[in-house]
């Protein structure tokens, strides 16, 4: 993937949660593609991956958004998205979602090889040494487990961090799931409570003052427990600092 | 094997979560397993190799398994062995207790093995009227505890060690009461004082097998106590229990699974122990039984082959998806109520058995994909186990909410307009508040027990970045 030319126009997949949740993200990204040179295209048809359906077993449910998705996407260069799950729903787990549609799975894979994670995009395909966010100090990184396992992203991130000047520190047990999981968080609500406390404890013993991470549903999840616990850590995006001039306060936080 | 309490699961792990003491038994598997397979993993450079030799071997077993067996069954027999293959549990049951029977036995020792709780063989002996004794200290003690094993390799690792001695005390009412109990090594001596007279006393010793060599008939047991030798060597008459995916085809095969096994189950490069044997004692030989059987128990693998579960035939039984599994770490194995526990048992359970009171197991998983990273067979747990969610869903064996909240989900995400309409009036309502992060809300309740639910920013986002495109 790394020796692709790097594609001038992309399409930016944007992610539910981003669009319900913290449009914020979807912003960032778009100026850190703006500000990598290439141009942005944000289809209006998009929502959901399916991602949910897929994995609370409704495969029917997923097939049809899938479809939706691959229609939508599949005639840009190359597809965004600034989310390590939504980007592994689409680019593992979509050609097997259609291992007995053969049509189907062959437009799945072709968007499935041109889809990236929005750190991995950066750093791997265009190649970006400079952000123009600055963010001097320390910041504690969660790298969700799509991102990390499906994705293989983890040193891109850091990378683009620290050319935002930023010191970043690991949480201990950082391969450890946080306990989000979907719909896994309400399903089995006690397991997954347990999951986050550690993560929050681990994310406050780092003595950052900033957690970041590149997928909004560990986040959301992290910033709840966090917030829970009264800590003042601010839970952001990694886009968000990686833009610069944060223009929301953090997950969890109103403007003062 | 019983599941009613698979069906429990959320109100096991809520329990589980809330037991001070099985959580600081639980704080073990982090810093033996988890930290020891890490160990040996970095200092092991070939380790992916070995995994794919590995997954390799099994691949080739599995696709020729009739061939194997039937080589093994040869060749084991031309050695002395009988073998008897077992179609189900109830089989494999009355052919051991047959066994036993034949050799007038009283007193049965047994080394760990898995196999012989999934065909719930110590409640029917006993009903036969025979005496099992488990050898393995940790089964020792969780069969004096009256409790099923909570680990597939460390059955007693829920126990504490005061615990123990609290068993130790109320089981073995021949010492004095008075004694020192609060050391490892007390434990450990009594325990060893008790089983060294039932190894001796013993008419049949029953064993597992890590493994069955289909070229020479052996069978291979890995223990780190010696307890399977003494169990394998001192009665008259030894039973191998052992299911059918774990024959490899020669002993170059069984050095592969070996480096595996100890490196992935408890960090070792290899177990204290490990012995091969076959058959029966020969003329001149002075230990090995006189008497010797193999029961291969099928139970429903053979219908697992040529389907996708066949990948889980491969699992070695090692237990490193168990110990690296979040979900598995916090709750231990007796909230998933089944003889198999964390991600290989979520999987394997339903396989073996019927779907519906497992229902919940392929559920409880967040799909962080770090069983699979750790598996040596590189067994796609988390594919595996949302088949069965697929399966949960199509059979309905889902909750009426969660069916219809993902129809919902999917009609909304069929229809942009309409769904980003409906997030702009959702969190308009949930910013009312005036609060960033809400303490409760309608339907959020079980999100809400542990956290705080962060408000939506609003505003949305693609309809405005296209609004705004030119800036
Ligand atoms: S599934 Fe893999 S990791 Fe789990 S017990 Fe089996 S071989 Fe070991």
């Amino acid at each position: 993937m790394t020796d692709l030319p790097a594609p001038r126009r992309v399409a930016l997949f944007a992610t539910c949660l981003v669009e319900t949740m913290r449009p914020s993200v979807g912003f960032a990204t778009l100026k850190l593609l703006k500000a990598a040179g290439v141009e942005v295209v944000v289809p209006p048809g998009q929502t959901c991956c399916g991602q949910p359906q897929y994995n609370s077993g409704d495969k029917a449910g997923a097939k049809r958004l899938a479809r939706r998705v691959i229609a939508e996407f599949e005639r840009f260069e190359a597809v965004v998205i600034p989310s390590g799950s939504c980007a592994g729903m689409v680019r593992v787990h979509y050609p097997e979602l259609f291992e007995d549609e053969p049509d189907w799975a062959a437009r799945a894979r072709a968007l499935a090889e041109k889809t990236f994670e929005l750190t991995q995009f950066l750093v791997d395909v265009l190649k970006v040494s400079a952000v123009p966010g600055r963010h001097p100090g320390a910041v504690a990184y969660h790298d969700s487990c799509s991102s990390r396992r499906e994705m293989h992203v983890h040193a891109q991130p850091r990378a683009l961090l620290a050319a935002a000047g930023a010191e970043v520190r690991d949480v201990e047990h950082a391969e450890d799931c946080c306990g989000f999981g979907g719909t896994f968080c309400v399903k089995m609500a006690d397991v997954s409570g347990a999951m986050v406390d550690a993560k929050a404890q681990a994310a406050i013993a780092t003595g950052a003052d900033t957690l970041l991470a590149g997928d909004l549903g560990c986040l959301l999840n992290i910033a709840g427990r966090l917030k829970r616990l009264g800590s003042p850590i601010a839970v952001r995006h990694v886009a968000e600092v990686l833009a610069g001039e944060p223009a929301a306060p953090g997950i969890g936080e109103v403007r003062e | 094997m019983t599941l009613l309490k698979s069906l429990e699961f959320a109100a096991n792990a809520r329990a589980a979560i809330a037991d001070p003491k099985l959580q600081a038994a639980l704080v073990n598997i982090r810093t033996m397993f988890q930290s020891g397979r890490a160990r040996q993993v970095a200092a092991t450079p070939e380790f992916e190799d070995l995994r794919e030799a590995g997954a390799a071997l099994k691949r080739e077993t599995l696709a020729n398994l009739d061939a194997y067996v039937a080589r093994f069954v040869a060749e084991a027999e031309a050695r002395g062995a009988q073998v008897h293959i077992c179609a189900d549990a109830r089989s494999a049951r009355e052919t051991i207790a047959a066994i036993c029977r034949a050799q007038g036995a009283k007193l049965v020792t047994k080394g760990k093995s898995m196999v012989t709780e999934e065909i719930g063989l110590n409640p029917y002996l006993v009903e036969q009227g025979f005496t099992p004794v488990e050898t393995d200290l940790g089964e020792y003690i969780i069969q004096l505890r009256n409790e099923p094993p909570s680990h597939i390799i460390a059955p007693a690792v829920h126990v504490k060690k005061e615990q123990v001695a609290e068993t130790f005390r109320a089981a073995h009412g021949n010492r004095p009461a008075d004694r020192d109990l609060s050391t490892h090594d007390a434990l450990l001596a009594e325990a060893r004082a008790e089983l060294r007279a039932r190894f001796l006393a013993a008419d049949v010793g029953i064993t597992g097998a890590n493994m069955l060599v289909a070229e020479t008939g052996q069978m291979v047991l890995v223990t780190n106590e010696g307890n399977g030798d003494l169990t394998q060597t001192l009665p008259k008459c030894h039973v191998v229990v052992a299911s059918i995916e774990k024959l490899v085809p020669n002993l170059d095969d069984a050095a592969t699974v070996l480096r595996l096994l100890g490196r992935s189950a408890t960090g070792q490069h290899a177990s204290s122990y490990t012995t091969l044997s076959v058959g029966t004692r020969r003329p001149g030989e002075t230990d090995g039984p006189e008497v010797a059987h193999v029961v291969l128990v099928d139970n429903g693998r053979t219908a697992m082959l040529g389907t996708p579960f066949e990948e889980m035939l491969r699992c070695i039984r090692c237990g490193a998806c168990i110990n690296h599994c979040p979900v598995f770490v916090n709750v231990g194995g007796h909230a998933y109520g089944a003889v198999y526990v964390g991600p290989m048992g979520s999987v394997l359970t339903p396989s073996l058995g019927d779907l519906d009171p497992a229902r919940y197991l392929p559920h409880a998983c967040t799909m962080c994909g770090r069983c699979a990273e750790v598996c040596p067979m590189k067994i796609p747990l988390p594919d595996l186990l949302r088949r069965l969610r697929f399966e949960t869903h199509e059979r309905k064996l889902t909750s009426r909410v969660s069916r219809a909240g993902l129809a919902a989900w999917t009609f909304l995400a069929e229809r942009p307009r309409l769904m980003r309409a409906a997030a702009r009036l959702g969190g308009w309502a949930m910013r009312l508040s005036g609060k960033g992060a809400l303490r409760r809300w309608p339907l959020a309740g079980e999100w809400t027990r542990a956290r705080d639910l962060p408000a939506p920013e609003g505003g949305g986002f693609v309809a405005r970045a296209n609004a705004n495109r030119g800036d």
